[in-house]
């Protein structure tokens, strides 16, 4: 690519004098316009990570309460309660605490989970409450989750989009921006509820209305339990996906060169693929990546809702439990997904984008 | 045979009682618009922003915009009936019998399209043909158009183009399968006119080889008197005239032709322009009888009783007008001189060795120059010439320069920020885009009393006094006090800019192509006005463009700028009578002219 910008040069032609070479600063980010830009991206994701490491560390130190007297409750005798806290390691101050993590977490090793009670003097090696272990199976699951959810949402709302943009203020394309406005306003318990009553309790009976599996289970292995939380996420992120669709697609339709590409004769599906699709890409891109960003945060309502086996459901378990090394480690989890995915969605967009990729 | 008709027995294109209206309400928009083009002829088809020329032009590829529907009439050309064809065959025939080139070539090129891509679809979509051929067939396209045929030239994206060459790219693309006729909406506009130029050749040259009749729509009377043997002037949907372009520009018989022609200006002599006062009639609100009746200075009763027939006249040409202009008035207001102010002693502005950069690059060199008070300097160049940072480094917009502004003595500081309130207010600002400089959430009336607020401390109802007689000495009057800039025409709204930056009375005026974007009979009411204040006021001025016809009829002195150096500065008379340097020279050879005599002498693009 790099070769293309360099010999894909700007010809002169009469009245242009840009054709004239920039040198000196500007040079370096000529020649690497996608590099430059990922090393500053990833500089700044790793800023954002240790952030969020620190942030979610003091929240954890606010809500009352911790580790041991989560696992012992509330009338435990205030003599286990220490005991247990210093085989936990929690009568440490604060802050050596938050070092020895650290230290820890930057070889990838974030501890045991505390709501097992493994003792402190055990938590340098990794055993099978580790929390990298305990979460490995939730985490596929999460993965397929969201995964299915992208997948159709993305394929629903684009082709609808497309379908809308070109038969504009039909009849297709007025339901469907009705229907999207409506569904959009929804927030995601409400329409995992409404999922649940109308699929799996009151009227049909046809999936489960909880997803409760074995600990190791994989959710292959029941993919009816897999069917209301998909649907759920579903309806609540593709009407986004529709409607970014539609309008970048309608905006592209409109423009001169769509325009002229029906004056050179090109067919209906041409115009559309070629001329308008390749030009909305980079907003539909766009929000692809915000969905699935949103998509890893709405998990942890509806994994809870409907009680699935997931990260989502285990920050939630892990909140309950004041278990400090569980929580760090999702949050740490999702963060690095966050930076990952906003990465990927700005190369994405600056390949779909010549103007960007080939400065003058 | 009369000059409505091409030579030959049956024409090449031959267009009916064209007419398009709005779908639903079905206002029209084109009206019985009928035409003649013979083969290898080039029609022009002038009009102003409104008249439904565009319309026009898209219509004869058997396509109306979004909105808009063809209700009527008949496109022939060759054997085939354009208005006939359906889906499949229309496609086929876009392209490959009538072709289009668009107004904006960067905007007609798909952005994420390699050049080389787009030229392939043109072929592609119509025919079947090997990779051999087809590279021959590309070759071939881009050497008749003068554009290198290399694959680093064809994997360019169109933005690594320049505008010339966009519109390059976009002629062959429109000659690619040898169509009978070529629609050419306004190719020219926005160019420097040396590409201008060098476009208008390309046209030219390609029409007689490739054997194609061509339709060139335009705004730009001189461009369509370089390339167009035949000219059809439109009015409101409608033509009102053709005729031959010669006797179209010598003598127009229509007194809207003759409007058009007295408010363009001419690089050769200082005229007066003359605009149109009013605007086109909206469409579903055309007058009764003839559309012109509003605006036109020889109207009487029957003229608004029915249309005017489009009818033969004794010169050949034909004329849609009861009382037509008689052959001895046409082009006589063209030879009105423009006055000139007074100019007293005391130097307004001064700039000396002033230097500018823009991203690590020099864009001006040791630039100076002084304005006196009550006079108007043009500074003229291309685009890339330097002229904008020039102005924005005077009004501190641009802040990276070094050398010296004075401003009555006073030198300015480097950025807008640092100078003083009263240096601010003394000199003032018009873009060249009356579109963007206005909040268009703001009446005109609010837009006006903006500056107001930042210089002086007025109540509201003073404020409100100032704007509306500021609306007043820009000629729009009170009515225009409430509205919505959105509302209203690009030449309203430019004037509001205008009222705008006078409103804090200023006494140096900077104007940054500001009429480029207007049509003739606009951008003349406007040179005239700001000649007026000119001369009323002792408003020193400093006007930026492109277009040195405009230059002789409002500036006095003119610096000549080329890649961000001074190569020519002296008064405007001397300067454009006798250019001294090879580069003014050329931009003058290059200017489409109106003057026969000139044109002979010039360029030499027939
Ligand atoms: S018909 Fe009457 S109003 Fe119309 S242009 Fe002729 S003279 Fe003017």
């Amino acid at each position: 690519m790099h070769a293309e910008a360099d010999s894909g040069a700007v010809v002169p032609g009469p009245g242009s004098p840009e054709a004239g070479g920039q040198q000196g600063l500007s040079h370096w980010m000529r020649v690497h316009p996608v590099t430059s830009m990922i090393v500053r991206r990833i500089l700044l994701g790793v800023v954002t990570i240790v952030m969020i490491a620190i942030i979610v560390y003091a929240a954890t130190l606010v809500i009352p309460g911790n580790a041991a007297t989560a696992i012992l409750g509330r009338n435990a005798q205030p003599a286990k309660v220490v005991q247990l806290e210093k085989e936990l390691g929690l009568n440490e101050p604060v802050l050596t605490r938050f070092v020895n993590w650290a230290e820890n977490a930057i070889q990838l090793n974030f501890g045991n989970s505390l709501g097992e009670g493994v003792a402190v003097t055990q938590r340098e090696k990794a055993t099978e409450n580790s929390v990298t272990s305990l979460a490995r199976d939730r985490l596929a699951n999460s993965a397929i989750l969201v995964a299915a959810a992208a997948l159709i949402s993305t394929l629903l709302g684009l082709l609808t989009g497309v379908y809308a943009a070109y038969r504009r203020d039909g009849f297709f394309d007025t339901v469907g921006s009705v229907v999207s406005l409506v569904a959009s306003a929804l927030p995601e318990f409400v329409v995992a509820i409404f999922c649940v009553l109308l699929f799996a309790t009151s009227l049909f009976t046809w999936f489960p209305a909880i997803s409760v599996l074995e600990p190791g289970q994989s959710i292959l292995s029941e993919p009816e339990k897999l069917v209301l939380p998909v649907l759920a996420l579903v309806i609540v992120v593709t009407p986004y996906m529709f409607r970014m669709t539609r309008g970048a697609m309608i905006e592209a339709l409109d423009s001169d060169y769509v325009e002229f590409a029906r004056m050179k004769g090109a067919s209906t599906a041409r115009i559309a693929f070629r001329h308008a699709l390749p030009n909305a890409l980079p907003p539909i891109i766009q929000v692809v990546g915000l969905n699935l960003l949103f998509l890893a945060g709405g998990i942890v309502l509806v994994e809870a809702i409907f009680n699935f086996p997931g990260i989502g459901s285990m920050l939630v378990a892990a909140i309950n439990g004041r278990d400090v090394n569980e929580i760090q480690f999702i949050v740490i989890l999702l963060a690095v997904f966050y930076v990952l995915l906003n990465i990927i969605t700005d190369v994405c967009v600056l390949l779909v984008t010549p103007r960007r990729r080939y400065p003058r | 045979m009369s000059a409505a008709n091409g030579a030959g027995a049956r024409p090449a294109v031959e267009v009916r009682d064209l007419c398009v209206s709005m779908i639903g309400s079905g206002v029209p928009i084109v009206s019985g618009v009928s035409f003649d083009v013979a083969e290898r002829e080039t029609l022009g088809l002038v009009g102003e922003s409104g008249s439904g020329k565009s319309t026009v032009a898209v219509a004869l590829l058997g396509f109306a915009r979004p909105g808009l529907e063809i209700t009527g009439g008949s496109v022939r050309i060759g054997e085939v009936e354009v208005l006939d064809l359906k889906d499949e065959a229309l496609r086929e025939a876009r392209g490959e019998l009538v072709s289009y080139v668009p107004q904006d070539p960067a905007a007609g090129l798909n952005p994420a399209h390699r050049i080389g891509t787009q030229l392939r679809e043109a072929f592609q979509v119509h025919e079947k043909l090997g990779k051999n051929e087809l590279r021959g067939r590309i070759e071939e396209l881009l050497k008749a158009v003068n554009l290198p045929t290399d694959k680093q030239f064809l994997r360019c994206y169109p933005h690594q183009l320049s505008g010339g060459q966009q519109q390059r790219v976009v002629i062959a693309i429109a000659f690619a399968c040898r169509p009978r006729l070529i629609v050419l909406d306004e190719p020219t506009t926005g160019l420097d006119v040396t590409t201008q130029r060098y476009i208008l050749e390309t046209i030219n040259d390609m029409a007689a080889n490739f054997g194609a009749s061509a339709v060139y729509v335009s705004h730009d009377l001189p461009a369509v008197a370089e390339v167009a043997a035949r000219t059809a002037v439109m009015y409101a949907g409608r033509i009102v005239e053709v005729a031959t372009t010669e006797q179209l520009f010598s003598q127009p018989r229509h007194p809207y032709s003759a409007g058009l022609l007295n408010a363009a200006p001419s690089a050769h002599q200082a005229n007066r322009l003359v605009g149109i006062e009013g605007r086109p009639p909206r469409p579903g609100h055309w007058p009764q009888g003839c559309s012109y009746a509003p605006r036109c200075p020889h109207a009487r009763a029957d003229c608004r009783q029915a249309v005017p027939p489009l009818a033969p006249t004794e010169s050949g040409s034909l004329v849609r007008c009861l009382h037509p202009m008689a052959v001895s008035d046409g082009g006589v207001l063209r030879l009105v001189p423009s006055p000139k102010p007074e100019v007293k002693g005391g130097e307004a502005l001064e700039i000396e060795r002033l230097v500018a950069d823009y991203g690590g690059r020099q864009i001006l060199h040791e630039v100076g120059f002084a304005v006196k008070e009550g006079e108007c300097t043009a500074v003229v160049g291309e685009s890339g010439s330097g002229k904008t940072t020039l102005a924005r480094c005077l009004v501190g917009l641009h802040t990276r320069w070094d050398g010296e502004i004075r401003l009555d003595g006073e030198s300015l500081r480097q950025g807008a920020r640092e100078r003083s309130r009263e240096q601010l207010r003394r000199m003032q600002y018009i873009f060249q885009n009356p579109f963007g400089s206005l909040n268009p959430t703001m009446t005109v009336a609010e837009n006006i009393e903006e500056p107001l607020r930042h210089f002086e401390s007025l109540s509201r109802n003073e404020r409100r006094a100032k704007a509306l007689e500021v609306l007043g000495t820009v000629h729009l009057g009170e009515d225009f006090a409430d509205v919505l800039p959105g509302r209203i025409s690009g030449g309203e709204r430019q004037r509001v800019a205008v009222g705008r930056a006078l409103v804090v009375n200023p006494e140096v005026l900077v104007c940054d192509e500001i009429t480029s974007a207007l049509d003739v009979s606009v951008q003349a009411l406007l040179v005239e006005q700001l000649r007026d204040l000119q001369m009323q006021r002792g408003l020193t001025m400093v006007f930026i463009t492109h277009n040195l016809a405009v230059v002789r009829s409002i500036a006095q002195n003119v610096i000549v700028l080329q890649t961000g150096t001074i190569v020519e500065a002296g008064s405007v008379e001397g300067v454009l009578s006798a250019p001294k340097h090879p580069y003014t020279r050329q931009l003058l050879e290059d200017l489409p002219t109106l003057d026969p005599a000139e044109q002979a002498t010039a360029g030499g693009a027939k």
